[in-house]
């Protein structure tokens, strides 16, 4: 099995660790790992912000990159969910919708393919799970609560196979953080606002940390903390996962 | 039109803002909306079927939208068999018309008005109003609002923006009330001794429609307050005023929509109303007035057609975060939040070409909705027809396309970010001015580190 390495560019340019700790973790669990050197990004800032007839070059270049994987994995639900619902090539449809169909979120990935049922890793802090509303509603990485369905989670379960770990309840199980690409600068202040009333539950129930599968959320509400100097931490899964913190 | 030349309004974001300004009330309204959230949460789940109600909806409705000429042919002849008086208008202005003529052919001065989104919609109050036509909305929310002079911020709850003791206020101005009194009993019985006046004295009544059969030509108003019931049956002449997507085949659908309508909208098992109007009573004259208002040019719009589903339960609305905080006025369209905002741009893309870019596309609006529209797809779909037809602000369009450059080209993109990394670690305060970057206005940006992941994986890993 061949997996081929989505780095989204945020990641690779300000969150390098978490990166790193999806390629370990990968590794750990026997994948055969490469990570495509001319990757840049997945087009979706430019498609959300009502540009999509610009994302060609992004589309052809990601199909250059990833062409010939078994998988292609990333950490992170939102530019996957991009990948999924809106990878096109005009040159090379047949690769384009290959990829479409064998990409996969780094969670899922571990869940659904490689069927992980444990994990060497350790976390013991209480920790307040984002779900990120590309990955859940999205892509089902877990149950949305306006359905009436059955309960599930997909990180929930990988999460509750590190040791130790405390994972806090929240008033509000899957309400989004307000990051939204591009919205979080056009709509700044209603942005700002729902990043504080998402963070301010995390810390109504002791959360230490704040994890999840998107690094964008995660990256919004680090902000947040930051700027109220709080010590709450934010971590991408895969960090808890890897267990080398 | 040339993207250059045109520069958006971003009205959104700057009532947002202003409405933000007193973030006690943005609390409450929060908090009230996700209260209403959750009590539909628990209403849905106590119906083992309710995924397929939803579904079974959504297949009637789209029946509908296909044979929708059909429908409307056959609800017109049943209605006119059962002495109804049925008027088409094609747009606002029409209608408008059409309802100013059966008053003023009444020589009727006063009338009263229960909920109708689609007169807002038209804006009929304030067309009545230049007529010298006394109109009280006799909806609590909607006459708040009226005293108020404001349009409604929410399609079931026209006052959610308001706190108790700014009704207590208006109360006192309009309808003398004690000053200072907020009690919420004692202003309703304030307003329900002022409304009966109106209701016993007025020759006329003005419904909306939420569901109108086409197999009996009767038509269904749901109300919580009995308000179209004492409005219609009190009064000589009953207009009835529908989008032409109210339709229904069957009087059996109302098995499934009255099941959904009020659990969506509120969390109650249903409606404490669902008036059954059928003919006119031997003294009434009733009239039907069907509207198309921009919404066979919405039919024929493939990717936005669906939107026409929908049965105004406003369920999107509550459990929209952004709506939660930015208050329905800053939509500055008849019908506030995600509904709103894929229905508005058809009637206007350029006043409404902010509205779809009001959102985060978290997709709650679409799983909430009780016909399956899929709301945060159409968004999507908006923005990208917008920014095509040159609807959004040209510096965005440049900012867009040098984004796009950078982006697929590896080199530049690492040029670029490498530069950027660069900066931040060299004077962290200046990526942090707020006045030049608005993320940094409340937020810290995140630290930027030495090397990015590429350069780490060739350094570390990538084999020669």
């Amino acid at each position: 099995m061949k997996v081929g390495l989505f780095i989204p560019c945020y990641i690779d340019q300000f969150y390098p660790q978490v990166a790193v700790a999806t390629l370990q973790l990968l590794e750990k669990l026997g994948v055969e790992v490469d990570y495509p050197l001319q990757q840049t990004c997945c087009g979706q800032p430019m498609a959300n912000s009502g540009f999509s007839h610009y994302t060609q070059g992004c589309d052809s270049l990601f199909v250059k990159n990833f062409t010939g994987y078994d998988y292609i994995v990333a950490p992170s639900g939102s530019c996957v969910l991009h990948i999924k619902d809106h990878l096109h090539d005009d040159q090379n449809q047949a690769a384009a919708d290959q990829i479409r169909s064998r990409i996969y979120e780094l969670c899922e990935f571990l869940t659904d393919v490689l069927q992980v049922k444990e994990l060497q890793a350790s976390f013991p802090h209480k920790v307040g799970f984002h779900v990120s509303c590309h990955g859940q509603r999205g892509l089902y990485l877990s149950q949305m609560s306006e359905l009436n369905a059955p309960d599930f989670s997909k990180p929930g379960f990988l999460l509750s196979l590190v040791k130790d770990i405390e994972l806090v309840q929240l008033n509000r199980k899957d309400e989004c953080c307000g990051f939204g690409g591009t919205f979080c600068v056009t709509e700044e202040a209603v942005s700002v606002k729902m990043g504080k009333d998402r963070v301010q539950d995390h810390l109504e129930h002791g959360a230490e940390y704040i994890t999840g599968g998107d690094v964008s959320c995660l990256m919004h509400m680090e902000g947040i903390l930051k700027r109220q100097k709080s010590p709450v931490k934010v971590l991408h899964i895969a960090e808890i996962l890897n267990g080398q913190l | 039109m040339s993207s250059s030349t045109y520069i958006a309004p971003t009205d959104h974001a700057k009532a947002a803002d202003k409405f933000m300004e007193d973030e006690e009330r943005v609390n409450w309204h929060d908090k009230a909306l996700w209260f209403i959230r959750e009590k539909r949460d628990v209403a849905s789940k106590q119906l083992p079927e309710w995924e397929l109600l939803r579904e079974t909806a959504s297949q009637i409705k789209l029946n509908v939208l296909g044979n929708l000429d059909a429908y409307l042919e056959q609800f017109e002849q049943n209605a006119k068999q059962n002495g109804i008086t049925v008027h088409w208008a094609a747009d606002a202005a029409e209608h408008n018309r059409i309802v100013l003529d059966i008053i003023q052919k009444h020589g009727i001065q006063k009338l009263v008005k229960s909920k109708s989104m689609l007169t807002e919609e038209c804006h009929l109050n304030d067309y009545l109003a230049d007529n010298g036509i006394d109109v009280v909305d006799t909806d609590l929310g909607e006459r708040v609002v009226q005293l108020a002079q404001e349009p409604p911020s929410h399609i079931v709850l026209p006052c959610i923006h308001k706190r108790k003791e700014e009704v207590g206020e208006l109360f006192h101005k309009h309808l003398g009330t004690e000053k200072g009194a907020s009690d919420p009993a004692y202003l309703t019985e304030a307003a329900r001794q002022h409304l009966r006046e109106k209701f016993l004295t007025s020759d006329l009544a003005i419904t909306g429609v939420n569901f109108a059969i086409a197999e009996t030509g009767g038509f269904v108003v749901c109300t919580n307050e009995g308000n179209a019931d004492m409005g219609a049956h009190l009064a000589k002449v009953h207009i009835a005023c529908m989008g032409i997507e109210k339709i229904i085949p069957k009087a059996e659908n109302l098995s499934v929509f009255l099941r959904l309508l009020a659990r969506s909208a509120t969390g109650q098992p249903i409606t404490t109303y669902s008036s059954h109007f059928h003919r006119p009573r031997p003294d009434q004259e009733m009239h039907i007035v069907l509207v198309d208002n921009g919404r066979s040019i919405q039919l024929g719009r493939k990717d936005f057609y669906n939107s026409l589903k929908c049965i105004r339960c406003g369920a999107c609305i509550n459990t929209c975060p952004v709506y939660r905080r930015s208050g329905g006025h800053s939509y500055h369209y008849a019908i506030s939040g995600p509904i709103g905002a894929i229905l508005a741009p058809n009637m206007d893309m350029k006043k409404n070409a902010d509205l779809p870019f009001a959102s985060t596309l978290c997709g709650s609006c679409t799983n909430v909705c009780p016909v399956k529209i899929d709301i945060h797809n159409q968004l999507y779909q908006w923005r990208q027809v917008l920014a095509k037809e040159g609807y959004v602000p040209s510096s965005k369009t440049q900012g867009m396309k040098v984004m796009a450059s950078v982006l697929s080209n590896p080199t530049m993109f690492r040029m670029a970010g490498k530069s950027g990394r660069f900066m931040m670690r060299l004077a962290p305060g200046l990526a942090n001015i707020k006045a030049v970057n608005p993320w940094a206005k409340q937020r810290d940006m995140p630290e930027a580190p030495k090397e990015s992941f590429r350069e780490w994986y060739i350094k570390n890993k990538k084999k020669s």
